[in-house]
């Protein structure tokens, strides 16, 4: 059962809504509908990608995006949803630029590979500065917007999958042993003054499957051992069931005899009915094995949301639908 | 019009004695450890000698292939029936790193290196070391099989990369980081001995230190001075045999499977991989999809399902568990065709690309019988 979305993971409270999952189980798109859904009545959310997959563009069906924060979605009942690649190297300069005004020394830099350096090979600078740039998003004030404080009312992260998720946020630590003092090690801990506060919320995605569902909740702990803020678990592409199972075989051989007397007026015989039932009982067990991990995502106790499979694939209408489940496990629980 | 594929023969490439190396490449999630696992037991009860190189596997199969600590080296996994032999391993990336350490730095620098914190940083978070790592232990893998004799096939599985172009990347990234210009202007000042030489050298570079300097604080710049000082003695090999794994990869007796999922994102990340592949000469064997979704009673279309399903759907148990048996079906049915869509969609592109399957299983893989038999579906 889905549980609701508690209203302290849901703007004004909660702003930097951090969507990690292993690979495979729809973090993007998970990501993308929790966007649209926070956007919803007026809201203004920005959507940003870590990684350079340019995975949003390819979701929203658009051209890649640049690093520069540009509108991709209209929300229901009027809210905005912009998004931004966020590039590390141009997340360097203009860092650069902002606190030192390095135009010649940038340019040196670059030609010295520093910045490569910085960005590819120095451990954990690379995410100090992806981070950062998200945390910029976050407290940057609202110059357009009568009436609001903050330029956005959230950003949602497509963050990295769920087995690097916790070293990604933990900047602190991972420069600690590098950068000892200096603005790095400054930025760092600002950024991590956002990341372990209320108004930030780690929401992992998983399916039903054994080894996602054990992968979120290692990154459930590792998350909670480093003291960044664990959010709501979203299970992804979860099925219809079209048969309910109990306690006896799902598609015994008597049902399945009495099943073929009621299909053959259809022209199914006897053969396709034996085969119609073997998919019954991989169903089955593949519900059973389903409510399995179901219990076992419980037993970490955090909110719970699911998210149907959507059957045609993912566009831009599945992801609307997607959005309306979220914006309803919300709104279960305001006031 | 449908486009058929190539058949991809599993066993032909598996029994061949020429084949020495097989790469399972592919985005996260699709089942790469396990048909890794799958091929290679498959091929040790054909009578091949194989050891198996995983990067992350779950943890019950793991311990299937006998796999509960981890030491970074291949141990023999019991019960493999016939005169083959499967050893697995999973890649300790730390422990492989200090080893190279260990084993080409000067005896006296070894203890410097191995407690230099930007070493320490470098192994363990830079985002290419698993990948480079796994080429290394790829490189040791294929020597250790030549002096005793104990493989003749190495099955490797490759690390779930952001993008799976990563682990192709990364060895030449880390070399060239590691001779690159920047390490030559951080050695200067390490060689001469320290401040002097800075100031001597061409102003640009001055300005690119400062700045760095200001920017990281200059402990690092210090830490990674010390270590590329103490490193030096190992730089051409580090480069030497980064290049070294890549002609292996190049080598006749080297076959790369892309392994996908029958979804969007999966087929476009084996598409780019084909196309790298084919940029780079590596060999590619062929495409396996993971996760397909056959339809048993191919007659009976979704529409005429959901029409009979509609008009069953009763107050009786055996009327409900029918019109529940034809909505499967017929979801069933539109899943394939997607499926089918997708395939065909990337063997138009990709036509000269051999593909082989395995179906979809209701449950997850987590022992020895299970990888029997996906090996089984795989090869047809």
């Amino acid at each position: 059962m889905s549980r609701p979305w508690p209203s302290r993971f849901w703007p004004t409270q909660c702003r930097l809504h951090i969507v990690t999952g292993k690979g495979g189980t729809g973090k993007t798109t998970a990501a993308a509908a929790l966007a649209l859904a926070l956007a919803e009545g007026g809201g203004r959310v920005l959507l940003v990608e870590v990684e350079g997959r340019q995975g949003i563009a390819q979701l929203f069906d658009t051209a890649p995006l640049p690093y520069e924060e540009r509108s991709i979605a209209i929300a229901p009942g009027g809210g905005e949803v912009f998004a931004l690649a966020i590039d590390p190297e141009q997340a360097l300069l203009e860092y650069l630029d902002m606190f030192y005004k390095l135009g010649r020394a940038g340019k040196a830099l670059k030609r010295f590979g520093a910045i490569d350096f910085a960005t590819t090979v120095a451990p954990g600078m690379r995410d100090v500065l992806v981070t950062g740039k998200a945390c910029e998003a976050v407290r940057r004030t609202a110059t357009d917007r009568p009436g609001r404080a903050f330029a956005y009312d959230a950003v949602v992260m497509d963050a990295p999958p769920t087995g690097r998720i916790t070293r990604f946020l933990n900047v602190n630590t991972e420069v600690a042993g590098l950068a000892r003092v200096g603005p790095v090690k400054n930025q760092a801990e600002a950024v991590m003054r956002v990341l372990t506060s209320p108004q930030t919320a780690v929401h992992l995605t998983t399916v039903l499957e054994e080894m996602p569902v054990q992968e979120t909740l290692d990154g459930i702990g590792e998350l909670r051992a480093a003291g960044l803020p664990v959010g709501v678990v979203l299970v992804n592409m979860v099925r219809t069931a079209h048969l309910t199972i109990g306690k006896r075989a799902a598609v015994s051989a008597a049902a399945e005899k009495r099943v073929a007397a009621l299909l053959k007026p259809y022209g199914v015989d006897a053969a396709e009915t034996s085969a119609l039932a073997v998919l019954g009982r991989e169903h089955a067990e593949r519900l059973t094995l389903e409510e399995n991990e179901r219990q076992t995502l419980d037993e970490a106790g955090r909110p719970v949301v699911e998210l149907p499979l959507i059957g045609e694939g993912i566009d831009l209408g599945g992801l609307y639908e997607l959005a309306s489940v979220l914006t309803a496990a919300a709104g279960g629980t305001d006031g | 019009m449908s486009v058929t594929p190539k058949h991809l023969d599993v066993d032909g490439l598996l029994t061949d004695p020429a084949t020495s190396i097989i790469v399972c490449c592919g985005s996260g999630g699709v089942g790469k450890t396990t048909t890794a696992a799958a091929l290679a037991l498959r091929a040790a009860e054909q009578g091949r000698s194989v050891v198996v190189l995983t990067i992350d596997p779950a943890r019950r199969l793991a311990q299937s292939l006998g796999l509960t600590e981890l030491d970074n080296n291949p141990r023999e996994v019991e019960g493999v029936p016939g005169s083959g032999r499967l050893f697995a391993m999973m890649l300790d990336m730390q422990r492989t790193f200090d080893e190279i350490v260990e084993k080409h730095a000067d005896p006296d620098r070894v203890e410097q290196i191995l407690t230099n914190p930007f070493y320490q940083s470098l192994s363990a978070g830079f985002s290419g070391t698993q990948e480079y790592m796994a080429m290394e232990k790829l490189g040791q893998l294929r020597r250790t099989g030549e002096e005793t004799g104990s493989w003749d096939l190495i099955v490797v599985d490759t690390p779930p990369s952001r993008s799976a172009l990563d682990f192709l990347d990364a060895p030449n990234r880390l070399g060239s980081f590691l001779d690159g210009r920047l390490i030559k202007v951080l050695m200067a000042p390490a060689k001469a001995g320290g401040g002097f030489a800075l100031k001597v050298l061409a102003s640009g570079f001055s300005i690119a230190t400062i700045a760095l300097n200001k920017l990281l604080g200059s402990g690092l710049l210090h830490d990674v001075q010390t270590f590329v000082g103490s490193l030096e003695s190992m730089f051409g090999g580090f480069r030497q045999r980064a290049e070294e794994t890549y002609q292996l990869l190049q080598a006749e007796g080297t076959a790369f499977l892309v392994v996908a999922a029958p979804e969007p994102d999966a087929l476009r990340e084996a598409a780019y991989f084909t196309e790298r592949l084919a940029a780079e000469s590596m060999p590619l064997a062929g495409l396996i999809l993971n996760r397909v979704h056959p339809v048993a009673v191919p007659e009976l279309s979704a529409e005429k399902a959901l029409a009979a399903a509609e008009e069953l759907d009763g107050d009786s148990a055996d009327e409900r568990l029918a019109a529940g048996l034809l909505r499967l079906h017929a979801e069933r049915v539109r899943l394939a065709a997607r499926e089918r869509r997708l395939a065909e969609r990337f063997t138009a592109s990709h036509p000269g690309v051999a593909v082989a399957e395995i179906p979809a299983q209701p449950g997850d893989i987590h022992d020895l019988d299970g990888l029997r038999l996906a090996g089984g579906l795989l090869a047809g």
